[in-house]
């Protein structure tokens, strides 16, 4: 039976009737707004799939430019970030609080770091004059009448990598907002779903991050040797 | 029994095991790579990236404790991803087939 | 006047006084109202923007307005419709308002994002208000590419944004709406319980969840292209602009169903309560539903059959695209099914009902002929398809949004709303919506070509019958603007239960109290169940 004037709490607000129902339906709503997100991206991999089906060559030598050892770096240290951010939900599970926020911080910084090597790989690319769009632009390796399509490549590369990089972005302020939580105690055994939510679109954004780096760094590399 | 099915707490063990699959399949493609497998370079490209999906969705993301509801909307919006890339492709892998100019 | 009785009850609208109250209030029915506001204002500027049009084309030159104007009232006009009036109308407002009541809920799951769904759609139309004074746009509400992305001089980028933003309002009121149906309903209250009108309301979400996405993306793509000059679209580059196409219509053409699906059903009970019958075939309906949903993902290649699109697509999609109306006529006999041997009555609702069942039914066949490839290469980019696509959306939806409107007016606000001037005013409409878009598709079909504001003089007849036909459908829409805001003060008392229908919506007073019931209601019966007594029969007439 409803109280209209029973006391909201942060694990049963108002309009539910039940903790657990509360907790079904935030965690039924991440995962929905998670699927938004695979159609979001996917619509970058729909243009990369006909791009690349179109111009395999002209993919393959732009692949090779990029850094295939620094990016599986930077892939490693995501699934890092994945594991520290599991670590932190399970501590949420187990109600141990300086845990929850141990693990989040690990989460951030790996974070900033997979930032700093987009970062620095970016730069790379400006440097070497492979910047769409540009009047400099130049890919070494493919002729003349290639290099327009040439900036095919690096346009969804750019677009892919820096959409991906403002979702770690809003990650990274999401964690930024848990552990400013954490550390007030607000997570227990009872209630750590925004920690639980947190964790899966951080997976998630792991998860794109582990199709991206094979579909741009990896085509046809034996071609480069 | 809650929506997400967690009276089931996953050891740290399970979730380091699950993270030295996901490293040691990382070095893999990579290395796999350089190697000239012709057109199943990216068959075996994707075919580990979807593994290592799983991995993550299964353990990192529970869905090995989720409910049924929580599955279905997984496959769904792979589904519709899968939609998106196939009708849209099937404009572009039949350009020119007919030999008739313009289609 | 009598006025003491719904003055001492407490209920949603004198809980609490002051534009605070209303603006970070998170209760699901004021909400419905700020919707109701906003939606009804875009509406008045797509209208101030057909009207311009419809002006201009009294006469065969281009008199008016010069060619790029008139390539902006028509953008603007569209804009306006689709996204700001359109798309969150029937759900935003009459979605919002009772789908947690029809389910015996509180309040939607998730209230504050619902309030940030509206924000979202009151900063995104602020957005492309502001383009639209700035100067306006003039790519069409396509945003066909290489046009938008490279050589467009109007404001684009701000209007795209603005429609990136409200997409968010959209996906995230969708989000909602699942997320509650599937974790909120009432004890008792199984999924084949549930009223039509939540069904539309939940398929319109699946299709808002994961179609919208795939238009943020895309406009996106148009930014940084036309900002960074990225080359994804570009053909100099290897790129295709076809490729916007498909990205673009993979949104707009389920965008089409997120229209229409809200407004059947707003029909299902509408029917069944002047039928005094429950719906014919609950299942069948409810299923195409989901159907339509489903299959409008399938077929959104029809709109690229003259693009340059491969044949072979072509085919595919042209195929594809007869399977979509088969949900659609299924609703059309079960409604009708319903009729039989029904206690009938005509009361404004059931006006737009019957009007909404004709006018879509015309408007769905003629989207049959554009789905086969041969007709539509003759027709295609003509006002046939304009006549079409308007046959649906304001012969259809809108008929069923006014019938809605007129339907929930006493529960929404304790009042009734002037029968007589309501029935006068959906005849208004019927006859000038038709007067307005029926010349058009003999227009089309002679060959008339859209967003052209100059055409061949032996057209001027039958568009100088449109323009007039416009003119006295705006009379129409003017009326209930005018009867409804003065029912407010002086309208008839409203009754729980005014039309004896059936529904947790009805068995609530009116206006509904804050949280909706004064206890959790338990349900042990259908949603159209006539043969238990429900409400009290109250005045039906």
């Amino acid at each position: 039976m409803a109280d209209h004037a029973r006391a909201e709490t942060l694990a049963l607000r108002v309009q539910f009737d039940t903790a657990e129902q509360q907790k079904d339906a935030s965690t039924l709503g991440m995962w929905i707004f998670l699927i938004t997100e695979i159609m979001f991206f996917g619509g970058m991999f729909a243009a990369y799939t006909v791009y690349r089906t179109w111009y395999p060559t002209v993919f393959a030598v732009a692949s090779t430019s990029l850094n295939a050892p620094i990016g599986a770096a930077n892939t490693c240290i995501l699934l890092f970030s994945s594991f520290t951010m599991v670590m932190a939900v399970r501590a949420g599970q187990l109600g141990r609080q300086r845990m929850i926020v141990f693990f989040l911080v690990l989460t951030l910084l790996f974070g900033f770091a997979f930032l700093g090597v987009k970062a620095v790989e970016w730069k790379e690319k400006f440097d070497e004059h492979h910047i769409p769009g540009q009047a400099e632009f130049h890919l070494e390796g493919l002729p003349a009448t290639q290099q327009a399509t040439a900036q095919l490549f690096f346009s969804l590369y750019f677009a892919m990598t820096g959409l991906h990089a403002a979702h770690m972005v809003v990650g990274a302020g999401i964690l930024i907002f848990l552990i400013v939580h954490a550390r007030k105690g607000r997570y227990s055994a009872d209630y750590y779903t925004p920690v639980d939510v947190a964790g899966l679109y951080w997976h998630f954004v792991d998860i794109i991050w582990i199709f991206l780096f094979p579909l741009l760094y990896l085509i046809d590399r034996h071609l480069g040797k | 029994m809650t929506g997400n099915g967690h009276t089931h707490i996953d050891s740290t063990k399970t979730y380091l095991l699950v993270l030295l699959t996901l490293l040691a399949a990382t070095i893999i493609t990579t290395a796999v790579a350089y190697v000239d497998l012709g057109p199943f370079s990216t068959v075996v490209a994707l075919t580990i990236a979807c593994v290592k999906m799983l991995l993550v969705a299964l353990f990192f993301m529970h869905i090995r404790h989720s409910t049924k509801l929580t599955r279905l909307v997984v496959v769904g919006g792979l589904l519709w991803l899968l939609i998106l890339l196939t009708l849209t492709m099937s404009d572009f892998l039949t350009r020119g087939i007919l030999g008739v100019p313009g289609k | 006047m009598i006025t003491t009785a719904v003055q001492e009850r407490e209920h949603y609208l004198n809980a609490s006084y002051g534009l605070k109250s209303w603006l970070l209030t998170k209760d699901h029915k004021r909400i419905g109202l700020l919707y109701l506001a906003t939606i009804t204002l875009f509406f008045f500027l797509g209208g101030a923007f057909a009207t311009l049009i419809r002006v201009e084309l009294l006469t065969p030159q281009g008199d008016l307005v010069s060619s790029e104007t008139y390539n902006k009232l028509f953008t603007m006009h569209a804009v306006a419709m689709i996204f700001f009036f359109m798309i969150p109308s029937i759900p935003a407002v009459l979605g919002n308002f009772f789908l947690p009541i029809m389910i015996g809920a509180r309040d939607l799951a998730f209230p504050k994002i619902n309030l940030l769904s509206w924000y979202l759609l009151v900063i995104g139309g602020l957005f492309s208000l502001f383009a639209m004074i700035a100067g306006g746009v003039d790519t069409g509400w396509t945003f066909y590419t290489p046009y938008s992305t490279a050589y467009s001089n109007s404001w684009v980028i701000a209007t795209a944004l603005g429609i990136f933003i409200a997409g968010f309002s959209s996906i995230l009121t969708g989000l909602n709406f699942v997320v509650t149906v599937h974790t909120m309903r009432a004890p008792g209250m199984t999924w084949f319980r549930m009223p039509l009108f939540v069904w539309s309301n939940y398929a319109t979400s699946l299709i808002q969840i994961l179609g919208t996405p795939v238009l943020a993306v895309t406009i996106v793509l148009v930014f940084v292209e036309r900002v960074f000059h990225l080359g994804i679209f570009d053909p100099a580059r290897g790129g295709d602009p076809v490729l916007f196409q498909h990205l673009f219509w993979f949104y707009s053409h389920p965008a089409v169903y997120i229209m229409v699906l809200p407004a059947m059903g707003v029909i299902s009970e509408l029917i069944s309560t002047y039928s005094r019958k429950p719906v014919f075939g609950y299942h069948f309906v409810a299923f195409s539903s989901l159907a339509i949903a489903v299959l409008g993902f399938l077929v959104w290649g029809h709109h690229l059959f003259v693009s340059g699109q491969s044949l072979y697509a072509g085919l595919v999609f042209s195929f594809l695209s007869y399977f979509v109306a088969i949900p659609s006529a299924i609703k059309v006999f079960n409604w009708t099914a319903t009729l039989y041997k029904g206690s009938i009555t005509y009361h404004t609702p059931m006006l737009y009902a019957f009007g909404f069942i004709g006018l879509f039914t015309i408007g769905g066949l003629t989207g049959l002929f554009l789905a086969a490839l041969g007709i539509d290469v003759h027709v295609t980019d003509t006002y046939f398809v304009v006549a079409h696509f308007h046959y649906i959306m304001v012969g259809g939806t809108i008929m069923a949004y006014l019938g809605g409107m007129h339907y929930w007016w006493p529960k929404m606000t304790g009042r009734m709303y002037p029968e007589g001037w309501a029935r006068l005013s959906a005849l208004v409409i019927f006859l000038g919506f038709n007067l307005t878009f029926f010349p058009q598709f003999i227009l089309g079909y002679l060959g008339m070509p859209r967003r052209y504001h100059a055409y061949p003089e032996e057209f001027q007849v039958l568009n100088v019958l449109s323009t007039a036909g416009a003119s006295v459908l705006a009379v129409g829409y003017l009326m209930p603007m005018i009867y409804f805001i003065w029912s407010l003060r002086y309208g008839k008392i409203a009754p729980a239960n005014p039309w004896g229908a059936t529904g947790l919506e009805w068995k609530t007073s009116s206006p509904p109290p804050l949280h909706n019931f004064d206890g959790t209601p338990v349900v042990t019966h259908g949603a159209y169940d006539y043969t238990t007594v429900m409400g009290e029969e109250i005045e039906v007439g």
